[in-house]
């Protein structure tokens, strides 16, 4: 008995107090990033974006958290109960559980497993349920509309993110993600990273992440101005604030994912500057992407249906096989 | 082991019962949320047995991309409930038939089974602690079974296009747009400024 609580339980234990830091880390995170966006899209504007809830507004957050958990829920009466309060859950459980791979500095990963990069792109392969479930068990026109869109829009886009990850594999020769950030080291600092040789595939990478994540100019699936709110049209409340909340959550996985693809993840600029600790630098990466991700959305017009298709299918489904057969040439023969 | 065995049967409970879900649910579309139930738990038992790039392929592969157009088929079928609660009696022989041929094909494996054989698979994979899953398995398709591999391959491209070629309908008369030409447009050449008399038109 003495060995199952010592080779199983106190790991459990740890490993579960991790993860509720990990979560509770994540999710402040979230909502500064959240109040950052809105910032972001404001200053662009020319407008000021929340200003009223604590000293520049940094606790609009949670004010509007307060809102959405005080609201009614509210279930349409010919909805399927069980499956409409079923989706906003698996979206955000799924958008939280792909963070137990990412390794914020070297060693401090959760779980290192071998092959963490499969297990992102199989768990956010799952978030297209989510948006399904939700909008099938609405029953009502637009969130059913909603969400054949989204479905069709997340699977084209899978489609290339895998070969942009392949590529990627193929030059590190791993698909350990802490094993992907050390092969981008070197003496060169930022001109190891893998931005530079693969700097299409870290562009087409960038817009599938958005497509993948429904933001715009590709947020189709809940485009006011055809579908009133796509999908979370009849949700309201809690299960509201759970759609949106893995929403985010995923928008800043597809960040910090793409940070340690490409962008060497915990490694400093220059070698010199490492004597800032890792986290700081992947941090500081991560707001990055997601600067530019909040920019795309306050510049860029939202596309139509069958541009984002053509895009997907015929742009960057030809561009990223061609870099995949360049890429293994690459490494095979020179 | 206890923790193992444990986690192996409650998956396989999980996974038989949503396997009955799928067959006895009413509702289409529950029981795809149930196949898809299943998909996952046989996940989690490829884990327990050390092959996690299996485990996440099927994830990646079933769940992903095969149960979502299951999905889509279902939902838009739009399919009447009571009707198929009808003809289940019609299908019944068949479907009776196909189980009883499966029933037997697994008791025969069953009892062919060379236990020995496993454990040395399994002794195999076990020990070798410096080659990943993902080598073993690369070198496996792409050296000793390349051509059934690549034979696969050719027979799925194959039936993609028979199944494009099958559903695609070209219409010479549809509007088609060439991305290219709209990019290409001058403003001199398509914007002409005219001095309209009021009242008069063009």
């Amino acid at each position: 008995m003495d060995n199952l609580l010592i080779n199983y339980l106190v790991p459990l234990l740890i490993i579960a107090l991790k993860s509720v830091f990990l979560i509770t880390a994540l999710l402040i995170t979230i909502a500064f990033l959240l109040l950052a966006d809105r910032k972001i899209w404001a200053a662009v504007q020319m407008r000021r974006g929340p200003n009223v809830v604590g000293a520049f507004g940094l606790l609009q957050s949670f004010a509007d958290l307060l809102k959405f958990v005080l609201k009614e829920v509210i279930i349409p009466y010919n909805a399927d109960k069980v499956v409409f309060l079923l989706a906003p859950f698996v979206t955000t459980v799924f958008a939280i559980s792909a963070w137990a791979v990412i390794p914020f500095d070297a060693g401090l990963v959760l779980a290192d497993i071998n092959i963490g990069i499969l297990y992102i792109l199989a768990i956010s392969s799952l978030g297209v349920y989510g948006i399904i479930m939700g909008g099938w068990a609405s029953n009502s026109k637009y969130p059913f509309l909603g969400a054949l869109r989204s479905a069709a829009q997340m699977v084209s886009y899978e489609v290339s993110i895998g070969f942009v990850i392949i590529t990627v594999i193929l030059l590190s020769g791993s698909l350990n993600l802490s094993d992907i950030v050390y092969a981008q080291a070197g003496n060169y600092g930022f001109l190891n990273w893998y931005f530079i040789p693969l700097f299409p595939m870290f562009v087409v990478f960038f817009i599938s992440a958005l497509a993948e994540t429904n933001r715009p100019p590709f947020d189709l699936p809940e485009a006011e101005s055809e579908l009133v709110a796509g999908f979370m049209v009849e949700y309201s409340s809690t299960p509201y604030l759970m759609f949106m909340l893995g929403e985010y959550i995923s928008i800043v996985l597809m960040c910090a994912f793409g940070t340690i693809l490409f962008l060497g993840g915990w490694l400093p600029i220059f070698p010199f500057l490492d004597f800032i600790p890792g986290f700081v630098w992947f941090v500081l990466k991560v707001c990055f992407m997601f600067f530019l991700f909040a920019m795309v959305k306050a510049i860029v017009p939202r596309y139509r249906y069958d541009q984002l298709m053509r895009l997907g299918w015929k742009v960057f489904l030809p561009l990223s096989l061609l870099m995949v057969a360049l890429t293994a040439t690459y490494v095979v023969f020179i | 082991m206890i923790v193992v065995s444990t986690l192996f049967y409650l998956f396989s409970f999980i996974m038989i019962a949503s396997a009955f879900m799928v067959v006895l649910s009413r509702n289409p579309v529950h029981s795809v949320l149930f196949l898809i139930l299943c998909f996952f738990n046989s996940a989690g038992i490829f884990l327990l047995l050390g092959a996690e790039f299996l485990a996440f392929i099927l994830v990646i592969v079933y769940v992903g991309a095969v149960a979502v157009l299951f999905l889509f088929v279902v939902m838009m079928l739009d399919v009447e409930f009571k009707s198929i609660s009808s003809t289940v009696i019609s299908y019944l022989p068949i479907g009776m038939t196909i189980g009883f041929i499966l029933l037997a094909e697994l008791i025969l494996v069953l009892f062919t089974w060379d236990r020995d054989s496993v454990k040395i698979i399994a002794y195999a994979t076990e020990n070798n602690e410096q080659i990943s899953n993902t080598e073993m398995l690369g070198m496996v398709l792409y050296t000793d079974n390349i051509l059934f591999f690549q034979l696969a391959g050719l027979i799925l491209l194959a039936s993609m296009i028979g199944a494009i070629v099958l559903t695609v309908n070209h219409r010479p008369s549809a509007k088609r747009q060439n991305i290219s030409v709209q990019v290409d447009r001058d403003p001199k050449e398509s914007i002409e400024n005219i001095k309209v008399k009021p009242g008069s038109g063009i």
